[in-house]
This record gives structure tokens, C-alpha cells and sequence, in this order.
């Protein structure tokens, strides 16, 4: 059984941590009254592909911006393998960002635009030129090296600001939710592109969205934010499966919470049904609790409740294709969404007003800390 | 997409736009439809350039008169260029325009990364008011002041050049050469800047290689803005310019108190010429660099 989110993942945690943040605290407003990061300290590891994940305004996009050392942080301290980077300029760091917007140099061409950074750097003509064309070849745009930025299209100005970003070989790459301007299908393909160079590079990415999904499909661990604190860091299945707290649950993925009572590792649920096993995390103590259950994890059968299934009526049917969600109402009260996959067979078999019996899998309940 | 495009240049050039089109109306709709639309354009554009295609059109004149048309001639042109006294005030006022312009672009483009590129501090509304003082000062007033002033100066010092101009027209041209460039300022992405920070410039580096490349568009109509401005001024002039520093408006003014000759025709039609091409050569050459 999974306990809390660092403790699952022995085979990394002993590797080398590139970033690491110190209780850094941001504050802004004229009397210092805008908490945008709130003593956030995390270690991000070398070579992981790292997201900051949270909604508008959770304080992810400072954080990147105190990296790159756009913002100084109010309290707290930066390293960098090991060596304190608080005090140095953006230029004096070895980090490059991509921007939201990209921020290409619009008097400049897609070669000049790459090879900017290492114009900055001093190195050697022939180095830059052919680090450019190395670049230009690791992001596919051979062709268009002489073109002005205004004269390529959006997929393709994100693959030259990735390019400009990782052509002074930084030691880690931050992404502002570089993705949020493409298109449904043209993001698909970058989040491809994004690991695929992130696995040729072996640099450590840190990557800023709001988009669940996006985190989850991409990430090798995730933080999630809210109002500047970092509320959980994991792996995607460890946020998914076993969030810390109920922000973290519905935030990401569908969520059913539940009322239930704790005792020792046993939790009972107050809308019946049997016991089930699970971990309180840190604070909780035995009595009331709430749990999360994922509608994917429960299941229903149609019929009356027997044994330790939950006994329930069907107020809604959703059909979605591939799967089909019940939306049931429990004897409690409370509201349970199932999603069961749909086999071959003609419909379901489920009408509403039915009496549905629920079956919840073991070590789908989750005990959250709030 | 292409249906829209299509449909909206096609209203566009009708006459007659169906009113109820659908949702398509409010795209549709343009003033150019209200009655009486093109007859008061026309009498607007009329009023505005019919003056200047009669001076024109009299500084071919063969005759003396700015009435009676005596048959085609560039006798005043030839005359003009023959005249010392005129390429004398053309020098002069070309001298002063430039530099007026070229110290108020310097002046006003620092005056603009100073209110654009820094935090927000106290009194910058304050700031855009003073730096723009002289478009609300009457031009009477700082001509009477700067006459005491430089009056003065010159009783103490005993010193008397071109310099009191060039003084003079920078101050009223900073204003002219800061809207523009503080607009382009204004429209500039800042992140590129923090871009550039981020790819190992250095302050220096990045007004060098990023700010400055992209502003000049800004610039360059701030300083042509400021010289049209320098070069064609008459009341500050008069009253700060020391004895024989005519310059062109200045010496036209002279003439039309003595004898009234299509000779200045023919000045105002070389300066509104040269003015033309240099604003048609700005349009260029910003249309190159976008």
C-alpha cells in the first residue's frame, strides 16, 4: 500500500537534486499584502521532467519566475547543484525559459533567434553555427532557419523558442505553459515532441500548466499548487490514486467524497457497505473522516445491495462511447459517480429510478487530510 | 473562413447594404453608408488641399501676381535658388532642424525607457505632464519667456549664436519626438527583453540588441515628427532669433510685409515637397522592417 507521496519511490529518491528551494516565500503589493508564494520549499531532481501544476493564480508561474531570477524572492533561498543562486541576475544563471508566449525576436531570424544565447555567451562563431543547425535538426526546422519568426506558424515558432532555450545547453529548462496557444491536435503532438527531447537531452524540465491532463500524461512527478503553497509533490499515479487532501483530489480527475468513520487502518463508510483498508496520512486521527473514491474505482451491478455492497438508486445514465457513468444517489444522501467500461453487448442495463447495488474496489479509498 | 472574408469585401464595396443580413449586419455596417457620407468627405477634402493646389499651381506663375494667372514659368524657382538671402535661411533652418531633432529624439527616447521600462513610481502622471509641457504651454508665452531669458543671458555672457535656436526648438520639439516613441515603447512586448535577459545579455546587451533594434521605427517618426516641427516654427523664432538669423519661415514672413511675389510659392512648394517624400520614405522603411 502506497503511504505518502515520497516514500513510494525508492529507486529515485536518491538521485542527485538539480533545484532545490528553500522556503522561499514571495511576497508583492505595495504593503507586501499579496502572498503569491507562501515558504515553498521542494527539491527537483536531475534530469526529471518536473511540472507545477495548479490553477490561475496558485503562485506556479512565480515560483518559475523566481528560478529564473525575474522576481527575487521575499524570504527564502535557490541552489543549484548544490551552489546558492538567489543573488545572481537571470543572465548570470545557467536556466533558460520558454516563454508562455514565446517571445521570439521579431528583428531576427529562426537562425539568429537560436544562436542568441550563445552569441550572449561569447562563444566561437563556428561553435554557434553549427549548434544552431544542430538545434534546428533536433527540432525539425531545417528548412526554415532564414525565415523571419512573424513568417512561421504557432507550432512552429514553440519549436523555435525550444530551440533558442536549450541551444546554451542550460543545466535545467523552464516551460511557462509553452503549450496553452497551440490546438487540441497540435499540443498532442508537442507533448511528444516535449518529452521526446527531453529524454534526448537529459535535461531537468520544469513545466508550468494548468492542464491536468496534460501534467499527468507528461510529468515524471508532479507538484500541485494552491494559493502559493505546494499542496502535494508525486508521481502521476501517486497524485491521482492517493491525493493528500481533497483540493489535490478535485483538482485532478473526477472525485466522489465520501463521509466515513476511521479506525486504526479500517475505514467504514456511513452510507454502509464493508470496511475497507487504508493509510491515514500525518494529522488524522481515528473518528469522522472524509475519503475519495474515483468513479472509475466503483462499480455497480443492477439489484438490491447484499453483503458489503452499497445500496444505492440510479438518477442518471451517461453514455460516453467507450464508458458508461452512473450518477447514484446513496441511502446517506450523498451523491456516488460510477464509470464502468462498455463491453461489446447492445445497452446497459441500467434505468433511472433502479436500484443499483455498488461495489467499491479494495484500495480504492483514500483518506484525505482536510 | 474564406466564406466570411468573401462576403465582407463584397459589402464593402456595394453601395447598398442590406440592412438585415443576419448576423452579418453589425460586420457589414460602415459610415460610408449614412447619407450625405462622400459629399462631406469631398468638401473636407476640398477645403483642406484646395488652398495648397492654388499656391502650387501660382508658384508656376509667369506673372507677379498670386491672382492673375500669366501662363506657365519657373522663373520664381530659378529666382528662389538665386537668392541668397533664401539659401542662407534653408541652410540655417536645416541646421537648427537637425539639430533640435536629433538632441529631442536623444532626449525624449531616454525621457520614454525612463517611463515605460521602470517600475511604477509616484508622480509618473506627473512626469508625462511636465515632458509634454510644451504642448500646453502657449507657444506666445514661451516665446516672451524665453526672449527675457535668453535676452538676459546673452547681456551677461555678451555671447550670441545659432545655439539659442537649437535651445529653443529642442524644448518645444521633445514632445513631438516622446509620443511616438513612448507609443512604440508602450506596444513592445517587455518580455522580449526579459528573453534576452534570460539568454545571457547583459542589461547593456539587451537595450543593444533587442530594445534599441526594435524601438527605431519609434525613433524615426519621433525625429522626423520633430523636425517638420522645428522647421516649419515662426513665434518662438522671431522673437529668440538674434539679428540676421533668418530662417525659412521667418524670411517669408519678412517678404510678405514688403512686396508679395509668387517667389514664395515656390518655397512653400520645395518645403512641402521635401516633407512629403521624407514622410512617404518613413511609411517605407517601416514597412521594410515589418
Amino acid at each position: 500500500m502506497p503511504e505518502t507521496a515520497l516514500k513510494t519511490r525508492p529507486a529515485t529518491t536518491e538521485s542527485e537534486t538539480a533545484v532545490d528551494v528553500i522556503g522561499i516565500s514571495k511576497l508583492f503589493g505595495s504593503n507586501q499584502e499579496i502572498r503569491a508564494l507562501d515558504d515553498v520549499s521542494v527539491a527537483i531532481r536531475k534530469n526529471e521532467f518536473f511540472t507545477l501544476l495548479g490553477p490561475s493564480g496558485c503562485g506556479k508561474t512565480t515560483l518559475l519566475r523566481v528560478i529564473a531570477g525575474f522576481e527575487p524572492p521575499t524570504r527564502g533561498s535557490l541552489h543549484l547543484g548544490g551552489r546558492d543562486i538567489s543573488r545572481l541576475a537571470p543572465n548570470q544563471r545557467p536556466i533558460n525559459t520558454v516563454f508562455q508566449n514565446y517571445a521570439l525576436f521579431p528583428h531576427m531570424s529562426v537562425a539568429n533567434n537560436i544562436a542568441f544565447g550563445l552569441e550572449m555567451l561569447g562563444k566561437p562563431k563556428n561553435d554557434i553555427r553549427d549548434k544552431v543547425t544542430e538545434m534546428l535538426q533536433l527540432v525539425r526546422m531545417e528548412e526554415l532557419r532564414s525565415r523571419r519568426t512573424s513568417e512561421i506558424s504557432g507550432g512552429q515558432q514553440q519549436r523555435v523558442a525550444l530551440a533558442r532555450a536549450l541551444a546554451p545547453q542550460p543545466e535545467v529548462l523552464l516551460l511557462d505553459e509553452p503549450l496553452s496557444a497551440l490546438d487540441l491536435k497540435l499540443r498532442k503532438e508537442m507533448q511528444i515532441e516535449l518529452k521526446r527531447l527531453q529524454s534526448e537531452t537529459g535535461l531537468t524540465f520544469i513545466f508550468v500548466t494548468h492542464d491536468q491532463e496534460e501534467a499527468l500524461t507528461m510529468s515524471d512527478r508532479i507538484a500541485v499548487m494552491n494559493a502559493g503553497k505546494i499542496l502535494q509533490v508525486g508521481s502521476p499515479r501517486e497524485i491521482y490514486a492517493h491525493p493528500s487532501e481533497r483540493f489535490v483530489a478535485n483538482f485532478i480527475g473526477e472525485s466522489n467524497f465520501l463521509n466515513a468513520h476511521l479506525s486504526g487502518n479500517r475505514v467504514t463508510l456511513e452510507a454502509g457497505g464493508g470496511t475497507y483498508e487504508a493509510v491515514a496520512p500525518e494529522g488524522v486521527a481515528d473518528g469522522k473522516v472524509s475519503v475519495l473514491v474515483r468513479p472509475e474505482h466503483a462499480s455497480a451491478r443492477p439489484g438490491e445491495a447484499a453483503g458489503e455492497e452499497l445500496a444505492a438508486t440510479v438518477e442518471t445514465v451517461v453514455y460516453s462511447g467507450d464508458a458508461t457513468s452512473l450518477h447514484l444517489r446513496l441511502k446517506t444522501g450523498e451523491t456516488l459517480k460510477t464509470k464502468m467500461p462498455n463491453g461489446p453487448e447492445q445497452s446497459t442495463a441500467f434505468g433511472e429510478g433502479d436500484a443499483a447495488a455498488v461495489t467499491i474496489a479494495p484500495g480504492a479509498v483514500t483518506i484525505l487530510k482536510d | 473562413m474564406s466564406d466570411t472574408t468573401l462576403s465582407g469585401s463584397k459589402i464593402e464595396t456595394e453601395t447598398v447594404v442590406p440592412a438585415a443580413s443576419g448576423k452579418k449586419a453589425p460586420k457589414g455596417y460602415s459610415v460610408s453608408t449614412l447619407p450625405g457620407f462622400s459629399i462631406i468627405a469631398i468638401f473636407t477634402f476640398f477645403a483642406l488641399y484646395a488652398p495648397i493646389m492654388i499656391l502650387v499651381l501660382y508658384s508656376f506663375n509667369a506673372g507677379t501676381s498670386l491672382a492673375i494667372w500669366e501662363g506657365f514659368s519657373l522663373r520664381w524657382y530659378a529666382q528662389a535658388a538665386g537668392n541668397e538671402r533664401v539659401i542662407d535661411a534653408a541652410i540655417r533652418s536645416l541646421i537648427l532642424a537637425g539639430s533640435a531633432a536629433t538632441i529631442a529624439s536623444i532626449s525624449a527616447t531616454m525621457a520614454a525607457l525612463a517611463t515605460t521600462r521602470t517600475r511604477r513610481f509616484k508622480g509618473r502622471t506627473m512626469i508625462y505632464a511636465l515632458i509634454n509641457q510644451p504642448l500646453m504651454v502657449p507657444e506666445i508665452v514661451t516665446a516672451v519667456a524665453l526672449l527675457i531669458v535668453f535676452a538676459w543671458i546673452k547681456v551677461m555672457t555678451g555671447y550670441t549664436s545659432l545655439l539659442y535656436l537649437v535651445a529653443a526648438h529642442t524644448a518645444f520639439c521633445i514632445p513631438f519626438a516622446y509620443l511616438p516613441i513612448r507609443a512604440r515603447l508602450e506596444t513592445m512586448d517587455d518580455t522580449l527583453e526579459v528573453a534576452a535577459r534570460d539568454l545571457y545579455a547583459s542589461p547593456m546587451q539587451v537595450f543593444r540588441r533587442v530594445t534599441l533594434p526594435l524601438m527605431w521605427p519609434g525613433i524615426i517618426a519621433g525625429f522626423m515628427l520633430a523636425f517638420v516641427i522645428s522647421l516649419d516654427d515662426v513665434v518662438i523664432t522671431e522673437f529668440v532669433k538674434s539679428a540676421g538669423q533668418e530662417t525659412i519661415p521667418t524670411y517669408m514672413l519678412g517678404q510678405l510685409r514688403r512686396v508679395v511675389t509668387p517667389e514664395v510659392n515656390a518655397i512653400s512648394t520645395i518645403i512641402l515637397v521635401a516633407g512629403a517624400v521624407l514622410v512617404s520614405l518613413f511609411f517605407w522603411v517601416s514597412r521594410e522592417r515589418r
